[in-house]
């Protein structure tokens, strides 16, 4: 019994002893390494150079958990040492022109240390090739990042400078990688490396691997090896296959900027459309209401000074009302006096036009005024390597859908859009019916110019605000409508999404100018195959 | 102008709007000289047998011509007009910011080509020829007034003045009498006796009493079709015309 | 029977005998102000004024083909400024290549413009132009042909009405676009300037320029009475009835679009001259002038004047370009602001233009019940 009790208890003395020397070790480990890490940082205080490459080696070794923070802060020009005491901080944010104070950093607790004028510290400077030297060896850290994106764009960080360090780490993430998407770039960079070695099996394995990828990198690579033999036909082949699939996502970026430039146009030529089609009135000051949206969006986002997010969502319709009520406007006062005289309404119209566009001019001056993109709209979406979608035109184009499907909804769902129907196919019947027809008219030219403001506004995202904006796009919007047919909604977005995107394909071969140019020919060819559109307007009562 | 007696066939014309069948299989033929009478409901298709004839609308299917080796189809308006086929409109088309006297000389026969208009200068003969006409639609006191205002009557007197000018082989005249008095009525029914022979007439109208007396053969249209044919009694007393457009 | 002959013929035209009594008028009484008045004078016409009523008659023969196709045809064509500038640049090739070894750069062959964007030689297109007679038949073959190229096509499909008019906006449009690029051969954005002189004559001296006046208003005067007997020949009848009743007039057996055509070409041809004449009295041609806006102003001079009527429309031109000079130099802004209230009240109020004010006739706007489908409509021509 006792020779039990001993042994328990000399058991669990031992374990007592191990905790206590494990933290005792653990203790231990701290103070040691904090110091060492910060002498090390003060080492670089004096270094040259040259030295400072190896410092900062050492301190990617030692292991101390704020040597990526401290790295990336001197990467960043936020590393610096205190005259008085030479001791080194990080701080928040890196130096300006005006910079009088600074927030130091203690580089061991991570807590602010208090404010330090800009005269009492000194800056730990780096050069060039030290940049280089700390990008990549954060991006050793970024490789054992817990997040796939940062683990990414350290392989990409790595791809820069593939020495035999590097490629190890490659080597050795390669293997653990759980990531599928990190792990092709990371079979590529080492792909791109077994290329340039000797052992021909090696480069065909490489150059299968490579074949898989899609950037343009990888395609030159390919490109450049030289020679006939098994490599050099496997590489050309490659090559090719890369070459196809390149193409084919330009392609589609094509027919995405088509779409963008298009709906643009489908924006302007619906409005147009009802007034055309329904009414049957020419309006040359179509453009202008236009213009008048996009103003209106400058507008409103300058009394909005800091709400740039939301300023576009208050404009669209603020700019459906101001350019709607120019648009009744110009309707009593001028259109219905012109009915059935179309070509008296095209130049009543285009006074109207000129006086609208100098109007603006008076107000607003003839200087471009510029209108923010909300960053919810602007950069980037990278699909990739060969297809970039720029998020504001993704927008116009989502955009015009969600109008069009709107108005298909007005004219076909309520009642407002079934008077309208009914008083442009029969007159003297829907009067009869107690439709009031003036009213309709004000309500429908007021509807297709609502359109064109709104339509300024997704302008407005794209281009400069000027007074001759509306001319620029009156007559491809006319383009449109003539081509799609009369009248017809749907005739304007395919005749408009069409116009746009053969524009567009058009354009790296023969230039902007050109490009408008034959649309443009093509066009009056189109019209004598085809004299009513893509969608004529059909049956007896529209042959009159 | 010489004689171009030619018979007018129509075989199986289809014409379809939207889905609506505007003509159905239409099969008629028209002798040289004859004098024949349209009738039918509204919507029968009298207007677009007219205009399938006269080069408006195309069928969809059938053939037409007018004598041999002469397809209407295959032919523009100036062209079928050139042929010799003449037509009055329903609605009287006269161009009303010319004068009477410009009116007819513009349907006078002949080479209608520009370069021939631009240095045309009116002969004796034609001014003869153009006076007959005026005295005939009795308009010469109106000669030089602008066509546009002209009581109805005298402007669907002044179109068949144009057609008369024009000497065509085939007349096709769309309602001559709406709208017109009773003297009118019977000096058009007079005119349209004296011009068959030399020229086919083709009348539509819907006054039963004015084709009764000019009618020696009558076509009954409906939906499209040809229902019924023959003189005046035969087809009054033909049961499907008293269903669908006579009355019971 | 009546002699019916004589009805037509003698209808009175006081109109031609004032138009040709002012012109003569203008064509006399200029130049003398300006060569034998003394330039101390208050009556005295500077170059500047020369050059000035000299703009006024090309325009007005613009005018005048416009109103050929539009007053009497119906045809509103929005790009007949493509036409005068084709004619434009047809004399002003001539004139660059009459500059020779005179040019800045001093080459002999290559003008300006050409040396300096670096071209080895001249473009195939230029060759020739350096013979007037070649010249003085491209000013009028180039619109020419342009005009019967898309008239062949535009007529033909039946494109009529508005739609029709949009389509010459188009092509001005699209000439405008080629014209500014720099590498067609045109002189690009800057056009063709620094004329130095035509068939050896100086252009800089007064009395080149009174002959230029001069040269302009006889043809002024004959284009108008060719005008003037088409219009009144029973082509000019049919080509009326065309613009009121177009498909009547092909069931009575005319070639309507044959019609259109020769009228077309004619009146683009005439605009070709006016161009090649505005060219040298001007100094400078570029492609802003086949800008749209500058057909559409042709359109409401016509319509200020009085369409269809030809002498109108070379009032309207007159008159609207002098008010023009005159805004635009004392008050700019208000040009803009007059020109669009003009294109407004003329179209509510004057329908026929100041020849219908000075005959009497204005009209009230009233309310039209608006008709969904515009007469203008082509014809179709279902297959």
């Amino acid at each position: 019994m006792m020779r039990s009790l001993l042994r328990t208890g000399a058991q669990w003395l031992f374990v007592l002893l191990l905790l206590a020397s494990r933290s005792v070790g653990i203790l231990h480990a701290q103070s040691p390494s904090d110091a060492t890490f910060v002498a090390t940082l003060g080492e670089l205080r004096d270094a040259s150079f040259e030295d400072k490459d190896k410092i900062v080696d050492r301190l990617a070794e030692s292991g101390h958990p704020n040597v990526r923070t401290a790295l990336t802060a001197f990467s960043e020009d936020r590393l610096y040492y205190r005259n008085s005491d030479q001791k080194v901080f990080f701080v928040k944010t890196a130096a300006g022109e005006e910079t009088t104070t600074l927030d130091l950093i203690d580089p061991v607790t991570l807590k602010g240390a208090g404010p330090a004028s800009v005269d009492d510290v000194t800056k730990i400077g780096t050069n060039n090739h030290l940049r280089r030297v700390l990008q990549t060896t954060l991006a050793r850290f970024g490789l054992s990042s817990a997040d796939a994106s940062i683990r990414l764009d350290a392989v990409h960080s790595i791809e820069q400078n593939l020495d035999e360090g590097n490629v190890k780490l490659l080597r050795d993430r390669a293997a653990v990688e759980t990531n599928s998407k990190v792990k092709n770039e990371i079979l590529t960079g080492l792909a791109l490396v077994d290329l340039d070695g000797s052992d021909t099996q090696a480069r065909l394995a490489a150059i299968a691997t490579l074949r898989r990828s899609i950037r343009q990198d990888v395609l030159n690579k390919l490109e450049g090896v030289e020679g006939d033999d098994a490599v050099g036909q496997a590489a050309t082949a490659a090559a090719k296959s890369i070459s196809r699939r390149r193409t084919f996502y330009s392609d589609i970026e094509t027919l995405f900027f088509g779409l963008s430039l298009g709906s643009v146009l489908v924006l302007i030529a619906i409005g147009l459309a009802i007034t055309f089609g329904v009414m049957g009135v020419i309006n040359m000051a179509h453009g202008e209401l236009m213009m008048l949206g996009a103003y209106t969006t400058y507008v409103v986002q300058t009394l909005m000074p800091n709400h740039n997010e939301t300023s576009i969502i208050v404009a669209i319709p603020a700019a459906f009302l101001v350019a709607a009520l120019t648009g009744i406007a110009i309707e009593r006062s001028v259109i219905r006096f012109l009915y059935g005289r179309p070509l008296e309404t095209l130049l009543a119209t285009f006074g109207v036009s000129l006086i609208l566009q100098q109007l603006v001019r008076s107000f607003f001056t003839a200087l471009n005024r510029s209108v923010i993109t909300p960053n919810w709209m602007s950069g980037t979406l990278q699909v990739n390597d060969a297809l970039a979608i720029t998020y504001n035109r993704l927008y116009i184009v989502i955009f015009t859908l969600i109008v069009f499907t709107g108005l298909l909804l007005i004219l076909k769902r309520t009642r407002v859009g079934l008077q309208i129907r009914a008083v442009s196919q029969n007159r003297a019947m829907a009067k009869a019916m107690g439709i009031r027809s003036e009213w309709v008219d004000a309500m429908t030219f007021g509807l297709g110019s609502g359109i064109a403001g709104v339509a300024g506004v997704a302008l407005s995202q794209l281009t400069n605000v000027n007074p001759s904006l509306g001319q620029s796009y009156i007559i491809d919007s006319f383009m449109v409508v003539v081509f799609g047919g009369v009248g017809n909604l749907w005739g304007s977005m395919v005749g408009g999404m069409s116009m746009g995107v053969v524009n567009e394909l058009l354009e790296p071969y023969a230039g902007a100018v050109l490009a408008k140019i034959f649309v443009l020919i093509a066009l009056i060819l189109f019209i004598q195959r085809r004299p009513r559109g893509l969608f004529p307007p059909t049956g007896r009562a529209s042959e009159n | 102008m010489s004689e171009r007696r030619n018979t007018l066939t129509l075989d199986k014309l289809t014409v379809s709007f939207d889905g609506f069948k505007a003509l159905n299989e239409l099969t008629l033929q028209v002798e040289p000289g004859e004098l024949r009478c349209i009738i039918g409901p509204n919507g029968a298709g009298k207007t677009t047998m007219m205009d399938v004839i006269t080069g408006k609308t195309r069928p969809d299917s059938g053939s037409a011509s007018f004598g041999s080796g002469v397809d209407l189809l295959s032919m523009s308006e100036p062209e079928i007009a050139q042929a010799g086929i003449g037509r009055k409109f329903q609605k009287p088309t006269v161009f009303e910011r010319l004068t009477v006297f410009e009116n007819l000389e513009l349907a006078l026969a002949g080479d209608k080509s520009f370069l021939r208009t631009l240095f045309a200068r009116r002969t004796a003969s034609q001014d003869k020829r153009i006076y007959e006409v005026l005295e005939i639609i009795g308009l010469v006191p109106q000669h030089q007034i602008l066509a546009g205002t002209l009581a109805h009557g005298q402007k669907q007197w002044l179109e068949i003045g144009m057609l008369m000018m024009q000497e065509p082989a085939l007349m096709l005249v769309d309602e001559p009498v709406a709208g017109m008095t009773p003297q009118e009525i019977e000096r058009t029914a007079a005119l349209l006796l004296s011009l068959a022979g030399e020229h086919s007439v083709v009348v539509v109208e819907h006054d039963m009493d004015f084709v009764r007396s000019i009618a020696k053969r009558v076509t009954v249209l409906h939906e499209g079709h040809v229902i019924a044919e023959g003189d005046m009694d035969q087809v009054q007393k033909d049961p499907r015309v008293i269903e669908v457009y006579l009355g019971a | 029977m009546p002699q019916y002959t004589l009805w037509i013929s003698a209808r009175k035209d006081s109109g031609t005998a004032w138009f040709l009594g002012a012109l003569g008028l203008i064509v006399v009484g200029v130049p003398l102000l300006n060569q034998v008045v003394p330039a101390s004078s208050p009556f005295h016409i500077s170059a500047y004024g020369l050059t000035l009523v000299g703009k006024y008659l090309c325009y007005a023969l613009l005018a005048v083909s416009v109103d050929l196709i539009w007053g009497y045809c119906g045809i509103l064509s929005l790009g007949q400024a493509a036409f005068f500038s084709l004619g434009g640049y047809a004399m002003g090739m001539y004139l660059m290549r009459e500059i020779g070894p005179r040019g800045v750069y001093g080459d002999p062959v290559l003008p300006d413009f050409m040396v300096f964007l670096n071209y080895k030689s001249l473009p195939w297109f230029w060759h020739g132009f350096n013979h007037f007679g070649f010249a003085f038949l491209m000013m009028a073959l180039a619109p020419g042909l342009l005009a019967f190229a898309f008239g062949w096509f535009a007529f033909r499909s039946r494109v009529t009405g508005v739609y029709l008019s949009i389509i010459t906006q188009a092509l001005t449009y699209a000439l405008m676009l080629a014209f500014f690029r720099n590498d067609m051969g045109f002189g690009g954005n800057n056009g063709f300037t620094d004329f130095k002189d035509i068939l050896g004559f100086d252009l800089h001296s007064d009395r080149v320029r009174v002959v230029l006046l001069v040269i302009t208003g006889i043809t002024l005067g004959a284009s108008y009475l060719v005008c003037r007997m088409i219009v009144s020949s029973r082509a000019g009848r049919v080509i009326r009835a065309i613009r009121d009743a177009e498909s009547r007039t092909r069931f009575l057996g005319y070639r309507v679009e044959s019609y259109k055509l020769w009228i077309f070409v004619f009146s683009a041809v005439l605009a070709g001259i006016a161009g090649a004449l505005y060219v040298p009295q001007i100094g400078i041609i570029n492609p802003s002038e086949f800008s749209p806006i500058n057909s559409i102003e042709v359109v409401i001079w016509v319509a200020v004047g009085g369409r269809g009527t030809l002498y109108g429309a070379a009032a309207g031109a007159l008159l609207v370009n002098y008010a023009k000079t005159y805004f635009t130099s004392t008050i700019p802004e208000a040009w803009n602001y007059a020109l669009g209230a003009l294109f407004v009240l003329v179209t509510l109020f004057l329908p026929r233009g100041i020849v219908g004010i000075v005959t009497g006739r204005v009209r009230k706007p009233r309310t039209v019940q608006p008709s969904p489908k515009p007469a203008d409509i082509p014809e179709p021509s279902s297959k």
